[in-house]
């Protein structure tokens, strides 16, 4: 692995340390040796080709899975070493943005964005009233505040979980996918609004996307994922200047190089001509 | 022959490991700091669409059920010229038997196979997941209150689906086939005693609630969270519940009037 030497990664929020990670016993390895300090009050993003273990990553950090070996500390707690108490204390200095929204489908996207205030603050509902209109505001979704979930379209419930995701400032903010599905104006202002959050309350995010030119606009950091481990990391401007065939490949988005693009299988002769499924 | 025994040996296993994630779902969902002002409106919500949205097939087959009872009942008796026992006969048989059992059974179709879906879609859609994201737990703020409500409104249910149906009885036996009306109600309240016949009523009604609700909530908790498995899943609680309710309903019989 290409070390590229950075101060800014002194200060980590999230140290990930020689993590090994399969779903389950003996099933496709997603992890093996993977090692990553994500810096504290910046924005990193992660890439790498579909069904590499992004979305897996983001679970391993909110401990929603367990890995095999390996350690991911979030300020200085082992995540996978806590009680549950302790746990979902911490998970409230955390959110996600799901790659599917998650938007919960029996209330308003009101209510939606209010919820983890409401759950977690001990605000007065005029206040969270405030901050609900503020971040449905930013998410250009003030509008659409009475509509139930299933009433909205695709981008918009992800602009809305966006909303949810950001409603209580936590300090790391896990964004899987936050462009997805969005024009070129909603994804700008999506860009801007990750960059504002990140320069203006100095929250630390974590962005997995496919859109690499978006994201490296406002990286301060980038990791790129394949083959289990992290090959590449740097700041945007590394990365780019970078002649390491790997980095090349993807941030060029080649199908052909050292990347697989390919979810690790037999060869196509032999899967069209064999007969293991006959 | 090995494989046989293998296998017979990892459906024991899973079904060990089931029982006990049941157990432990149960566990953290009921044991926990209680918070009044979040919880209460969540259970009146539950209430009312496990307990309310149950009332009308409650109330429709309490009814056709009561009429019945009172129908084979009089043909019965009125052999032997006892048509004067129908109010008890029919009071006893809904009280002690049918109002719990067939209550648990029609609830284990209409609101268990509905708490089934509901959670395994929750899950299906990843909203278990955010709410675990956001510090939430799901067993407490999703699990519990649906347990709650089935449990309070199953027994009263099954007090309603009893009442209606000695109703239906009345309706058959007195109105329409002429059993003395007086005698009709005094010979049931001097037959019914309120420990024996309502009170184990209630505590089967209990039982069955605890263990429908229970079942309904689990499968839809661990079910694989894809269109399939939540069919699965609903389609397991009202067969488990069902014979569930069935295999208890003997088992307490046997110890309370046994
Ligand atoms: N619940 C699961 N059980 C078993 N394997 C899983 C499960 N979820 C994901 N996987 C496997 O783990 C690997 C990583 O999946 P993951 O969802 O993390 O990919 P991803 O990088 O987020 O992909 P994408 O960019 O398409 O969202 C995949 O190979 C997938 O097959
Ligand atoms: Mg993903």
């Amino acid at each position: 692995m290409r070390q590229v030497e950075n101060s800014a990664l002194d200060d980590a929020l999230v140290v990930i340390d020689n993590l090994h990670f399969a779903h389950s016993f003996g099933a496709h390895q997603v992890y093996r040796n993977l090692s990553m300090r994500v810096p504290r009050g910046k924005i990193t993003a992660v890439m790498g080709p579909s069904g590499i273990g992004k979305t897996t990553l983001l679970r391993l950090i909110g401990a929603q899975l367990y890995p095999q070996q390996g350690s991911i500390e979030f300020a200085g707690h082992n995540v996978h070493q806590l009680n549950r108490r302790d746990l979902y204390e911490l998970r409230k200095r955390m959110s996600m943005l799901f790659q599917s929204g998650a938007l919960f489908t029996d209330m308003t996207v009101y209510d939606n964005i209010a919820f983890p205030l409401r759950e977690h603050s001990q605000l007065p509902e005029e206040i969270i009233d405030t901050i609900v209109k503020m971040k449905l505001e930013a998410v250009g979704l003030r509008g659409a505040r009475d509509l139930m979930p299933a009433e909205l379209s695709g981008g918009m419930a992800r602009r809305a979980a966006l909303a949810r995701a950001i409603a209580l400032d936590p300090e790391l903010i896990l964004y899987d996918e936050p462009f997805a599905g969005q024009d070129p104006i909603s994804m700008g202002v999506i860009v801007k609004l990750i960059k504002e959050l990140n320069a203006s309350l100095g929250l630390t995010s974590i962005v997995v996307t496919h859109d690499i030119a978006e994201v490296m606009t406002i990286a301060d950091y980038v990791y790129i994922l394949a083959d289990k481990q992290v090959v590449g990391h740097g700041t945007p401007a590394q990365l780019k200047q970078s002649d390491d065939p790997l980095i090349h490949q993807f941030l060029h988005g080649e199908a052909d190089g050292p990347v697989p693009f390919h979810y690790a299988a037999a060869s196509l002769e032999d899967d069209l001509l064999g007969s293991d499924h006959a | 022959m090995l494989n046989r025994v293998a296998a017979l040996g990892k459906v024991t296993l899973d079904a060990i490991a089931g029982a006990g994630a049941a157990l432990f779902m149960l566990m953290r969902a009921l044991f926990g700091k209680p918070q009044l002002r979040k919880s209460w409106p969540l259970l009146m919500q539950q209430m009312y669409s496990v307990g309310v949205l149950s009332l009308l097939i409650i109330v429709v087959s309490g009814l056709f059920i009561g009429m019945v009872l009172g129908l084979q009942g009089y043909t019965i008796l009125v052999d032997f010229g006892a048509e004067q026992s129908l109010g008890p006969m029919v009071a006893l048989s809904l009280l002690r038997e049918l109002g719990p059992v067939v209550t648990a059974l029609l609830f284990a179709g209409r609101a268990g196979s509905a708490l089934t879906a509901e959670i395994g879609l929750m899950k299906a859609t990843e909203q278990l997941s955010s709410l675990e994201m956001m510090g939430v737990d799901p067993l407490r703020r999703v699990i519990s209150p649906r347990f709650w409500a089935g449990f309070y409104s199953m027994p009263i249910l099954a007090l309603v689906f009893s009442a209606v149906g000695i109703y239906g009885g009345y309706l058959v036996g007195v109105r329409w086939l002429g059993v003395d009306d007086g005698a009709f109600w005094s010979v049931m309240q001097s037959n019914v005693e309120w420990g024996q016949d309502i009170l184990n009523g209630v505590i089967k009604s209990l039982v069955f609630a605890f263990v429908v609700t229970w079942i309904a909530l689990h499968k839809g908790y661990q079910c694989t969270p894809t269109s399939v498995g939540i069919s699965r899943a609903t389609t397991s609680t009202v067969v488990t519940a069902s014979l569930a309710v069935l295999g208890l309903d003997f088992v307490l019989t046997a110890l309370m009037f046994g």
